[in-house]
């Protein structure tokens, strides 16, 4: 660990893997609650997961938000891009039965 | 010494710890090198400040002359405080605070593990309540010394020098005196010099891992704790901490 602007000066670079000028950008998850799921809270930057556990807990759980923190590197997810809307979206975009809000949920059943 | 007096000094030596080390460590708020350190370290320096709170409340009561947690953080001038003179030492660089936290955050998860079992209820309360603080205070600058001092050769060279500076300051902090006699005869707190053996085996460690070396020396800076002398650095903390009640005595917002 070290400032971002001499991190790893003693790495030098390779093709494959060029040497490092700052900390890798992480994204956080966080559970809020037993038997909810993780949900994107937003990223930040360290030099290892562990780290970036820690610091997600220093920044995202101050107010007792959550129960389980996930971080994955940001570079290792793969995201579908704005330009492909059309074809990935548009056809279910008429099949409003899709949405199961024809059924009535007892309020005792809690989040779904 | 009754036990009273010494039980007082006791408690103002647990508090005075986490308040002039909290200031310390508020210091960097805005500075550190990055981000998420800032916000890191701006959490330790609150869990201290607000531990503070619980202790010279505390001491206050035990005295009995009215003094709440207040006057006695922001009354009293430098040779009334009775903090370890490691905790009072300059921020330096990055470096050389998680060096200076690491060193007293593994005296303090010790003590506070062992005033859990306290026979004063009361020191037992804020003890449980610290050390689950305390407990996460010293694992993140524990990975931090390892992660420098096993890191570039820049970041060795700055920890050693860290190291090197402020390893003659960890001995006052086990250093017994009457005060810590009464405490023992009293049930109330351990030796510190009990804690010694299970501290080096922790730090050590700790420091074999970031591929440091411990110095020789078992030389000890000390005066501190007893207020006996503190080093220059405590006059011109106050000087800046307690700026606003003496400029505006009985200030509040």
């Amino acid at each position: 660990m070290s400032a971002p602007n001499s991190a790893y000066p003693d790495t030098p670079g390779t093709p494959e893997r060029p040497q490092r000028h700052e900390w890798p950008l992480w994204e956080v998850f966080i559970r809020g609650q037993h038997g909810m799921s993780h949900r994107h809270v937003g990223s930040l930057h360290a030099p290892d997961a562990e780290m970036a556990i820690k610091n997600a807990r220093d920044v995202y759980t101050r107010r007792n938000e959550g129960v389980s923190i996930w971080v994955v590197e940001a570079a290792h997810i793969a995201a579908s891009s704005p330009s492909e809307k059309g074809p990935l979206y548009e056809p279910s975009e008429s099949k409003v039965y899709r949405h199961p809000t024809f059924f009535d949920i007892p309020d005792d059943v809690g989040a779904m | 010494m009754d036990r009273d007096a010494a039980f007082f000094e006791f408690v103002c030596r647990m508090g005075d710890n986490t308040l002039v080390l909290g200031h310390r460590v508020s210091e960097w708020c805005g500075h550190a090198p990055v981000l998420e350190e800032d916000i890191a370290l701006a959490n330790t320096a609150l869990d201290l400040i607000g531990q503070t709170q619980m202790w010279l409340d505390l001491a206050g009561e035990i005295e009995g002359k009215g003094r709440s947690a207040d006057d006695l953080a922001m009354l009293r001038d430098a040779w009334d405080f009775r903090n370890v003179l490691l905790a009072e030492q300059p921020n330096g660089d990055f470096g050389q605070t998680m060096m200076r936290q690491f060193l007293f955050d593994s005296f303090h998860l010790l003590m506070l593990e062992a005033l859990e079992g306290s026979t004063d209820e009361r020191v037992a309360g804020i003890a449980a309540k610290s050390v689950k603080e305390v407990r996460y205070h010293v694992e993140r600058s524990g990975d931090t010394v390892i992660g420098l001092g096993d890191g570039t050769s820049e970041s060795h060279t700055r920890m050693q020098a860290a190291l090197d500076l402020l390893w003659p300051y960890v001995g006052e902090m086990f250093q017994s005196d009457e005060v810590d006699a009464a405490m023992v005869e009293a049930g109330i707190a351990p030796d510190p010099a009990s804690l010694r053996p299970a501290y080096d085996t922790a730090v050590r460690g700790a420091l074999a891992d970031a591929t440091l070396t411990v110095p020789e020396s078992d030389f000890a800076h000390s005066g501190g704790k007893t207020g006996y002398r503190h080093s220059e650095h405590l006059g011109h903390i106050l000087t800046q901490m307690q700026w606003l009640q003496r400029a505006y005595p009985g200030a509040t917002w």
